[in-house]
């Protein structure tokens, strides 16, 4: 047993931070919520040749033959950025649609919630979005539609791809979803440290007082474990382990978000501010399938099914 | 990132389980909560078996009587030994999971030689004398005093939350040596006899009834100098050494104990209906997440542990404040299952339960451990 990150995992995972530092830095996220919801195609299709879509199909299709522990760390750093789009629904596509894998085709997908992100952007929508209605989202960089309960029948029946060809789509969405979360959660944590460090209130530092302390500590616990809990379960690609991973990482974001914005005093309640963006996408996130109730109910059903012992 | 244990490391779990299917149905009754002598006697007793066996001291150094075992090695031990329901360390706890690291670390060679030994051969138990009526999270101001006197030190104050007291051979014992100095240079790490003259030991009772700890009082009682682990007045380095090794690994057969729990208590619950109502169930749902999560964390520390060449790390704080709060968690959800039952102290879960309250407070109390990940893992600036 050697649960650490390999070699080659480290310098994906560096790799991927560079390459979105370089294309969607602080200044573009920024950018981006000024413009509005739009699609930077230039960037999608960069995504695809850095390999960010066929990560998982094999060399012989043409793809990166990765399995899903690397594209996790993937998902990760892409949730470190707010990168925006149907990341997770083209990367699923890659090798079922035509065009996902390279990033020409931007695939979109009715969620397992009813709800379809970046509906009116997407060329493929997989499942039934009849009748989908546009919402104003909470969220400045994830457009949404709701789509009626009669229609949006999921994805069930699509043939999945990838390393772990056994898994359906909606645990792998799921597990993709708790990377991005926990991505999110690192970097809340990371600012809101850093903002305890530099601002000073009383003659010292914020940091220095023990309430801003054990909030940042609190913090943390979180990132570690969810970081913890999503690798493992990247590695067993076990239902269970994902939806463990899932409750936690939902966690760590949404209640990282929130604290970093508590750190940050009434500039964390501006618009300039970027602690809104990580709060507003990490509550986006937790609506999709595989959420807290589905989660706790799996994790309970678990806990009493002869084989979870 | 590989969860896959290697072909040596699950010979050695598979050794180690025919082992335990072989010793377990054989060992005798275990005695009552409150009957320290037999306690003491039956915890003895089961190092035994280990030593005979070549399981005591697994994770020690070989040099200094171990088994040299990896940390991966130690993890498949622990698990395995909660899974088969084998003994918990019990009275050997200080001896075999904080003072005997230490001397093995700091200690001289005749030290190691007059200590180590009867710790894995399990004839010796030891107990903790660090924290004192003034000096607990602060544990750097304590007052209890050691002066020269030839070749012994003087000893004279008292500690307190002593645990095992009643039943230790050998107390590893943190004393001020210089008075004058800055409160963390003055204080030196002793391994104090708990039958030398001077020493009175009065048994404190706890929440659960049970007399866990004690108060120990110090009056001129001698340590000969050649008891001193470290130099004099750098105890409290020697301290830190110590205090790493106990939050090091030792929740880990823990974390599988609660996991079993878990298990137990949502077949209650599916047994006496309360499973029927979602918000309970969910709840039980969530902690199966919180200790899985928790183990893959262990899993994750010691890896990490084995490639740093079996430190542990200061990671071992972020692990203790979710655990103990999980645990109390745990024991809550079964007293919601348990119902009016859970007034019971005949129920195992009822005693349980209060002694997880002790864990947000032992071993350094949670608002402690929030300020070293804090201060020494995120860099942010030490209080006043
Ligand atoms: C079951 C049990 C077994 C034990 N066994 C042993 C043993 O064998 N040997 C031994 O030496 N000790 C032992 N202890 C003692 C234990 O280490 C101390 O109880 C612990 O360190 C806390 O010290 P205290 O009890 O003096 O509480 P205090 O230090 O008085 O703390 C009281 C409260 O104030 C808070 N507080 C204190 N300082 C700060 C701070 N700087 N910032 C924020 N909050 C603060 C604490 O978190 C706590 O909530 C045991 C304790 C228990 C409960």
């Amino acid at each position: 047993m050697d649960f650490q990150l390999t070699d080659d995992q480290r310098a994906l995972k560096a790799g991927v931070r560079e390459l979105l530092a370089a294309r969607f830095g602080r200044e573009r996220l920024r950018a981006a919520v000024d413009e509005g919801p739009r699609l930077d195609r230039a960037l999608w299709r960069e995504l695809g040749e850095a390999g960010f879509f066929a990560l998982r199909l094999p060399e012989a299709d043409g793809g990166v033959g990765l399995g899903l522990p690397e594209a996790v760390l993937v998902f990760e750093e892409a949730g470190r950025v707010l990168l925006p789009g149907p990341l997770i629904a083209t990367h699923l596509a890659a090798g079922v649609v035509d065009g996902a894998a390279t990033g020409e085709t931007v695939v979109t997908a009715v969620d397992g919630g009813g709800l379809v992100e970046w509906l009116a952007e997407a060329d493929v929508v997989r499942g039934d979005a009849t009748g989908a209605e546009p919402l104003r989202p909470v969220d400045p960089l994830t457009p949404l539609h709701r789509v009626p309960v009669s229609g949006g029948a999921g994805l069930t029946g699509v043939r999945p791809v990838g390393s772990t060809g056994a898994l359906p789509t909606a645990p792998l969405t799921s597990l993709f979803t708790a990377a991005e979360q926990l991505g999110t959660a690192a970097r809340a944590c990371e600012t809101a440290v850093q903002h305890a460090r530099a601002r000073e209130q009383f003659g010292q530092p914020i940091g220095a007082f023990q309430a801003i302390k054990h909030l940042c500590a609190q913090m943390l616990v979180r990132v570690e474990l969810a970081r913890a809990a999503v690798y493992a379960a990247a590695v067993t690609a076990d239902p269970v382990d994902i939806a463990a991973a899932r409750l936690l990482a939902d966690e760590a974001a949404v209640r990282g978000a929130r604290d970093c914005l508590q750190v940050h005093g009434g500039m964390g309640f501006t618009w300039e501010s970027d602690v809104h963006l990580f709060l507003k996408r990490a509550w986006t996130r937790t609506q999709r399938t595989g959420g807290v109730t589905e989660s706790e109910e799996l994790l309970a059903a678990d806990l009493v099914s002869a084989v979870g012992r | 990132m590989d969860l896959t244990y290697t072909p040596e490391e699950e010979e050695f779990r598979a050794r180690l389980r025919e082992w335990l299917a072989g010793v377990l149905p054989a060992l005798p009754p275990k005695p009552s909560p409150d009957d320290w002598p037999g306690r003491r006697a039956y915890d003895l007793g089961w190092q035994r078996m280990l030593y005979d066996a070549g399981y005591a001291g697994l994770h020690w150094p070989v040099d200094a009587g171990g088994r040299g075992a990896t940390p991966t090695q130690h993890l498949i031990y622990l698990e395995e030994t909660e899974k088969a329901g084998a003994p918990y360390v019990g009275a050997n706890f200080v001896g075999l999971l904080h003072a005997g690291p230490t001397i093995a670390s700091e200690g001289t060679p005749a030290q190691r030689a007059r200590w180590l030994p009867p710790v894995l051969r399990g004839e010796e138990v030891w107990c903790q004398g660090f924290s004192e009526p003034d000096a607990g999270s602060d544990l750097a101001a304590l007052r209890t005093r050691a002066w020269r006197d030839g070749d012994d030190y003087v000893v004279s104050g008292s500690k307190i939350w002593t645990s095992h007291a009643e039943v230790a051979d050998w107390c590893e014992l943190l004393v001020r040596t210089d008075p004058a100095a800055p409160k963390h240079r003055g204080i030196s790490w002793l391994a104090m006899p708990m039958d030398a003259p001077g020493i009175t030991v009065r048994p404190l009772r706890t929440l659960a009834g049970s007399t866990e700890f004690a108060e120990v009082f110090l009056d001129e009682v001698r340590v000969p100098v050649s008891h001193r682990v470290g130099a004099e007045n750098d105890g409290w380095r020697v301290t830190m050494v110590t205090l790493s090794y106990e939050r090091g690994t030792a929740f880990v057969g823990e974390v599988v104990a609660c996991r079993r729990v878990l298990g137990e208590v949502a077949r209650e619950a599916r047994k006496n209906g309360r499973w029927d109502d979602p918000a309970l169930r969910r709840r039980l749902g969530g902690l199966n997440a919180e200790f899985r999560a928790l183990w893959r964390l262990t899993q994750w520390n010691v890896s990490e542990a084995q490639r740093n060449g079996g430190v542990p790390g200061v990671g071992g704080s972020v692990f203790k404040l979710r655990y103990s709060h999980a645990r109390q968690e745990l024991y809550d959800a079964a007293a919601e299952v348990l119902g009016p039952e859970a007034l019971d102290l005949g129920r195992e879960w009822t005693l349980d339960r209060l002694s997880s309250l002790s864990y947000t407070i032992a071993a350094g109390t949670s608002q402690i451990q929030h300020n070293i990940v804090a201060e020494r893992i995120l860099g942010l600036p030490k209080g006043r």
